[in-house]
């Protein structure tokens, strides 16, 4: 099995020192550190600021920014520039991510390593341009038709954009999945304090390129972790992929075993690997009545609920995701054996996290949602009273 | 007889996938004609095989990629062009090649075929044009002529077809040709030709799909078809790309040639030029000086 090749940052592409920005430029910054270099966008609110900072920022450090015709361009030029040797991204909000769909499919089924960034606004359709939501968290996990899986990230600050997105191109060339970077328009649009490391503190997953000669290498043929070792264009094996379903050698094959064998790898790829990229924040849950989970914007909307929670006595925990997909299943199965009721803000009415709670704790404690339509982040009495009913 | 002569080697097998075969296209379809043109384009375009790559959408001619034994990606319908921009803006050194049809180019991907023209991308795009949407049955395309019958415009079509030629001279492509599946060398000659081309190039390849657009429109069988090529093409180098557009199904003359073929920044010069100029030696330039 080829093995994690980890190596440091680029320094050219990594701005060192304490800066006071935005999580858009933020993310621009993570997104060069962790070694991309090339983007290719569309504008729309409220994530045009990555783009126009990587714009500015790649010709000084060596790479290509181009801003495609529309949403669906950029979503498989960046898959070009990847298969080409390069990593890449694209970024976008609601009405972009839903035009691209097609090609997050295209990603799982080449397993295209990549990044989507979604800066989430409110919707659905053209929706509140300017105005936060979190309405596209189940989205990003079912949105192209067919099965596969991919990993989400939701980053709560600016440092977190940051450091964050480093993670997701790391993880996108571990697993050779699309990984979703799922900001909102609170995040990206908040200017904070940023530290940004000297480049040998930074981590940097090398993509697994294959040692194997051409002919003894096959695109499809997994390693142990059921990802397949790669190969960009240029290299001399003359190889193949498709996005029909297709077999080892990459070629199609159109029929149910080729289907079975393909699709299970897709989704066990990330299933059986998912304890290796869970990831969440705790805080005081042992000994908790009621826990808090949420993710992005809206928990930290949540500690201030909390507080005022605790000031009436009531012992409230707090459970973050970081990683949003894979969902930690088992962890929160543990937390719902423990706990009275599991509270879960976010910036979508029908649940989208809320329902994954739900489904996971099968019963064990009370789920008390906190839908919130989006446009503003939750007003912290709200989630609080959620946090008193869920007490009683 | 002792002596059964074993079947020669296909004089071009070095560049296809045989493992693959037998392919899925039909008996006198002249996708297979035109891909002998490029396996033979290959050879004689002096460009060394690991560096070049070939980029299908989907459809009949979108099969192509999977049967060149080159670097070949078979991606989503209409998006091989963007796909072929990013690969190429990655490693300017390779040389990267769209093959597809009508549908995959000029209508799900227009958007993307004007864009590319535009740029002046380097890349080649050869979009062999059967009239119709041939893998799912026969569906009119924006490049279907008047009145012919398609299975979705059963009475005849009536919406005015694209002159993609033109199209994309006027967008800024510096290349472009058409030629027919009966013009084995002068195709052949145009791929070579645009391959070496920097810059965006294109090449309309008129191709019979004698299963599905023939029958239909009762246009007789390939070699009636491969007939009609040559007793009514003309050759116009240099033609006028206004006067070579295509409406109906059996025009008096095909006009072919090379129409377009000038000189003009590619995407990646204009790039290290512009911001070279414009950032000075805090520019890092990309690919090769």
């Amino acid at each position: 099995m080829a093995e994690i090749r980890y190596t440091t940052a680029d320094p050219k592409g990594v701005l060192t020192g304490v800066h006071y920005m935005d999580g858009n430029h933020a993310a621009c910054e993570g997104a060069l550190a962790a070694g991309c270099r090339f983007a290719a966008g569309y504008p729309i609110t409220p994530s045009t600021e990555v783009v126009e900072r990587f714009s500015a920022r790649i010709p000084l450090v060596g790479g290509v920014f181009i801003q495609m015709e529309d949403e669906i361009a950029s979503s498989i030029c960046l898959q070009g520039a990847v298969w080409g040797g390069l990593k890449a991204m694209t970024v976008t909000s609601g009405p972009g991510i839903s035009l691209m769909q097609e090609h997050i499919g295209l990603a799982a089924c080449l397993e295209t390593p990549c990044v989507f960034v979604n800066v989430q606004r409110g919707g659905p359709s053209t929706g509140l341009p300017t105005l936060p939501g979190q309405a596209d968290m189940q989205q990003c996990r079912w949105g192209s038709h067919g099965d596969y899986e991919v990993i989400a990230l939701s980053p709560s600050t600016v440092q977190e954009s940051f450091d964050f997105i480093i993670d997701a191109f790391n993880l996108a060339e571990i697993y050779r999945v699309p990984v979703f970077f799922m900001m909102d328009e609170c995040v990206g649009h908040m200017t904070e304090k940023l530290i940004i490391p000297e480049a040998d503190k930074i981590k940097v997953v090398e993509r697994r390129y294959t040692t194997k000669p051409p002919g003894e290498y096959l695109p499809y043929k997994p390693d142990p972790d059921l990802v397949p070792e790669m190969v960009k264009v240029g290299d001399g094996y003359r190889f193949h992929v498709t996005g029909l379903t297709h077999d080892e050698r990459g070629y199609p094959v159109i029929n149910a075993q080729a289907q079975h064998e393909m699709c299970w790898r897709l989704v066990n790829k990330i299933n059986q690997n998912a304890h290796k990229i869970w990831r969440y924040e705790e805080e005081e849950v042992e000994g908790a009545d009621v826990v808090v989970l949420s993710y992005g914007i809206s928990a930290r909307v949540a500690l201030k609920a909390i507080e005022m929670a605790k000031e009436k006595g009531i012992k409230v925990g707090r459970m973050r995701l970081i990683v949003v997909w894979p969902f930690p299943e088992p962890r929160v199965k543990e937390i719902a054996h423990k706990v009275k009721a599991i509270v879960v803000p976010e910036l979508n009415i029908r649940g989208q996290i809320a329902r994954e709670v739900e489904r996971v704790v099968e019963g064990a404690c009370k789920v008390v949602r906190v839908p919130h339509a989006g446009g503003t982040v939750h007003d912290p009495e709200q989630i609080f009273d959620a946090i008193m009913e869920a007490a009683r | 007889m002792s002596a059964v002569k074993s079947v020669q080697e296909n004089p071009v097998e070095e560049f296809l996938r045989t493992d693959r075969l037998p392919h899925v296209w039909c008996s006198g379809c002249g996708i297979g004609t035109t891909v002998n043109c490029f396996a033979r384009a290959v050879r004689k375009c002096g460009i060394p095989l690991e560096k070049l790559a070939v980029i299908s959408g989907i459809g009949c001619t979108g099969r192509v990629a999977g049967y060149l034994k080159l670097d070949s990606i078979h991606v989503t319908h209409g998006r091989a062009i963007p796909f072929a921009t990013g690969l190429k803006l990655a490693n300017p050194e390779l040389t990267v090649v769209v093959y597809s049809g009508d549908g995959d180019i000029a209508a799900i991907g227009g958007n993307h075929l004007i864009n590319a023209a535009r740029r002046n991308v380097d890349i080649t795009v050869i979009m062999l044009n059967n009239f119709t949407y041939a893998m799912t049955g026969g569906q009119v395309t924006p490049t279907a002529p008047f009145e012919s019958i398609n299975t979705t415009a059963p009475y005849g079509a009536y919406e005015m077809p694209f002159n993609l030629p033109h199209l994309v001279a006027s967008c800024g492509a510096v290349y472009v040709a058409r030629w027919t599946a009966y013009h084995v060398v002068q195709l052949t000659k145009a791929m070579v030709e645009a391959m070496n081309k920097k810059g965006f190039s294109f090449i309309e390849v008129i191709s019979p799909c004698p299963t599905i657009f023939l029958r239909r429109n009762r246009l007789g069988d390939s070699v009636a078809e491969l007939k009609f090529y040559k007793e009514h093409s003309v050759i116009k180098h240099g033609a006028d790309t206004r006067e070579v557009g295509w409406d109906e199904t059996r025009p008096d003359e095909i006009i072919v040639g090379k129409f377009v073929d000038i000189e003009r920044p590619d995407y990646v010069e204009a790039m290290n030029t512009h911001l070279s100029k414009r950032l000075g030696d805090k520019y890092v330039w990309w690919g090769k000086k």
